[in-house]
């Protein structure tokens, strides 16, 4: 069963067309990638699957329902998750405080079990904005997971993040596999490599290929497009 | 008891002591700056709790004072069925206000909010038959009173605006300790962030709008009825920076703040005008100086350095 559908969604900012046609199905329990070079239209794309972004035409499915006309915050109630790719947490409330609001339950327990997923537990009491970077991203991915979400849209999540903490995400969204559903837009090729059990390929707001690691990995166009400008 | 309960517990009984052993004038001064407080509370909810920095409120407030002072006026209504027509009246505007200032943000919002205040001001000034514009009018002495309580009588006005003041400090102090209140302060720390965990932040902030023009409203329409006076400059532009001062002062976004910035400021130019002309130079000073040194307010720089507890 697919969690996610989107039918020819396009986006047109003024004389530009940053996504164009998407169509993308997104199973039940896989962690799905997004990749492509900046500009590609991957974050313009989620947005409009979450409701940040209106989208110009085309329409969202979620759980086989048609989402589109729902603001953000209705498709979040409806199971959807998201975490911005820069990151937005609230740095003058603790680190709790954030995931209560995440949670969206006072349960200060709850809170910190969230917060024991990435390590952050004994910070409990700290304001978010004096974190280090590194820590805020991972405060941030933690409000998503926290929510028990079905859709985990997880845009860049490991920009900024030492080489030790991409080893951890990697252990937080494997705990997460098969129940939680990813949609990760993600620039280093070992995590998407590493995680992903499908990727699609943007790439100037069209789907440039789909497909398996294995499949992704061996597609000239791909190498051609962007695998390529990433190994060298 | 919780420590922010026993604080506003605490502080209502200094005020109900207050009330029986100031002298006269400091007496009559406290009651006009518990109600000019509880305005200062109202504008509180929108600005220091939700992060929306209104230019308009006087509108709020002349609303209440004019459902109130009209209604007993010209309709021959009561005090306590006027007080509820004052109610309405601010509710009714600040809806109305909200439905279509909340499309903007920022700075257009605080300008939306002055053209609607600006208004409201000519409104008044318009129907001067009823409402004698600048002029204004007084309420006539035997109607200032409910349920045989006359409102005239200095001790009784003083309780009444106590009143007043301790239910608005305390509905607000409460909304502030459950889910609401939280997310209220979710949206002003980042609107965005919370519309993306799942809130519907439009619908709360007309929600916070709607609360802060009513307690605003009641403020007005007790102002009336206390002190006997309805006039157009309550509705003018200075009236909707007051409130705005007055947090600022107090610490916004605090529950007890909006009361010591209104204090502060209201006894600051009762001090100074004695000494000199050039009072409010003197103001002016003292608020740079606040603004350079306390810039989270009286309460909010409390609360920094010593009582992070603080609601
Ligand atoms: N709000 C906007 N207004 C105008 N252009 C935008 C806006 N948001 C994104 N774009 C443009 O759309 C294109 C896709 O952007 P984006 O979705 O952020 O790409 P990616 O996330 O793949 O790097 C870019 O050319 C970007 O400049
Ligand atoms: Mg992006």
């Amino acid at each position: 069963m697919s969690v996610l559908q989107t039918k020819g969604l396009t986006k047109q900012y003024a004389g530009l067309t940053a996504v164009s046609e998407v169509s993308l199905t997104v199973e039940q329990g896989q962690i799905h990638a997004l990749i492509g070079p900046n500009g590609a239209g991957k974050s313009t794309l989620v947005g409009m699957v979450a409701g940040r972004t209106e989208p110009t035409s085309g329409e969202v499915w979620f759980e086989g329902e048609n989402v589109t006309p729902l603001p953000a915050h209705a498709r979040i109630r409806r199971g959807m998750a998201y975490t911005f790719q820069i990151t937005a947490i609230y740095e003058r409330l603790t680190l709790a405080a954030n995931l209560e609001l995440a949670l969206r339950d006072r349960s200060r327990e709850k809170a910190i079990a969230a917060l024991d997923r990435v390590g952050l537990a004994d910070r409990a009491d700290q304001l978010a904005g004096d974190l280090a970077y590194g820590h805020q991203r991972l405060l941030e991915i933690a409000m998503g997971v926290a929510q028990s979400p079905k859709l985990l849209i997880l845009d860049e999540p490991t920009q900024g993040l030492a080489e030790s903490e991409i080893a951890e995400f990697n252990t937080l969204i494997k705990s997460l596999a098969g129940d939680t559903t990813i949609l990760l837009i993600e620039h280093n090729m070992n995590v998407v490599m590493e995680l992903a059990d499908r990727i699609t390929v943007l790439e100037t707001g069209s789907v440039l290929a789909e497909g398996s690691p294995d499949d992704i990995k061996s597609n000239p166009d791909v190498q051609e497009a962007y695998l390529g400008h990433a190994e060298a | 008891m919780s420590k922010s309960l026993a604080l506003h517990l605490g502080l209502i009984a200094i005020l109900i002591i207050a009330g029986l052993v100031l002298p006269a004038y400091h007496q009559g001064n406290l009651a006009r700056i518990l109600v000019l407080a509880t305005y200062a509370v109202g504008y509180n909810v929108l600005f220091g709790y939700t992060g929306l920095l209104s230019l308009g409120h006087a509108m709020f407030f002349g609303a209440g004072m004019y459902g109130l002072g009209l209604a007993m006026q010209h309709g021959g209504v009561a005090a306590l069925p006027a007080f509820g027509i004052g109610l309405l009246a601010a509710a009714a505007l600040s809806a109305v206000v909200a439905v279509l200032a909340l499309r903007t943000i920022g700075v257009a919002f605080m300008i939306v909010t002055l053209m609607f205040a600006q208004s409201a001001f000519l409104t008044v000034l318009y129907f001067g038959e009823w409402t004698r514009g600048d002029e204004g009018f007084v309420l006539q002495q035997a109607t200032r009173q409910i349920a045989g309580l006359d409102l005239t009588n200095p001790l009784i006005r003083y309780y009444a605006a106590l009143t007043l003041f301790a239910a608005a400090l305390l509905i607000t102090a409460r909304m502030m300790q459950i889910r609401f209140g939280h997310i209220l302060i979710a949206i002003r720390e980042n609107e965005e962030r919370t519309t993306m965990l799942g809130y519907n932040t439009q619908a709360h902030k007309f929600a916070a709008l709607v609360i802060s023009g009513t307690l605003s409203g009641a403020a007005g329409a007790a102002y009336a009825l206390l002190f006997g006076y309805v006039g157009a400059t309550f509705t003018s532009v200075q009236y909707s920076i007051f409130p705005l001062l007055w947090v600022l002062l107090g610490g916004a976004g605090t529950t007890i703040g909006p009361l010591i910035g209104t204090l502060f400021m209201f006894y600051l130019i009762d001090y100074t005008s004695g000494l000199t002309n050039a009072y409010l130079l003197i103001v002016g000073v003292v608020l740079v100086l606040l603004t350079l040194f306390a810039r989270a307010g009286i309460m909010g720089e409390v609360r920094k350095r010593f009582a992070p507890w603080l609601p």
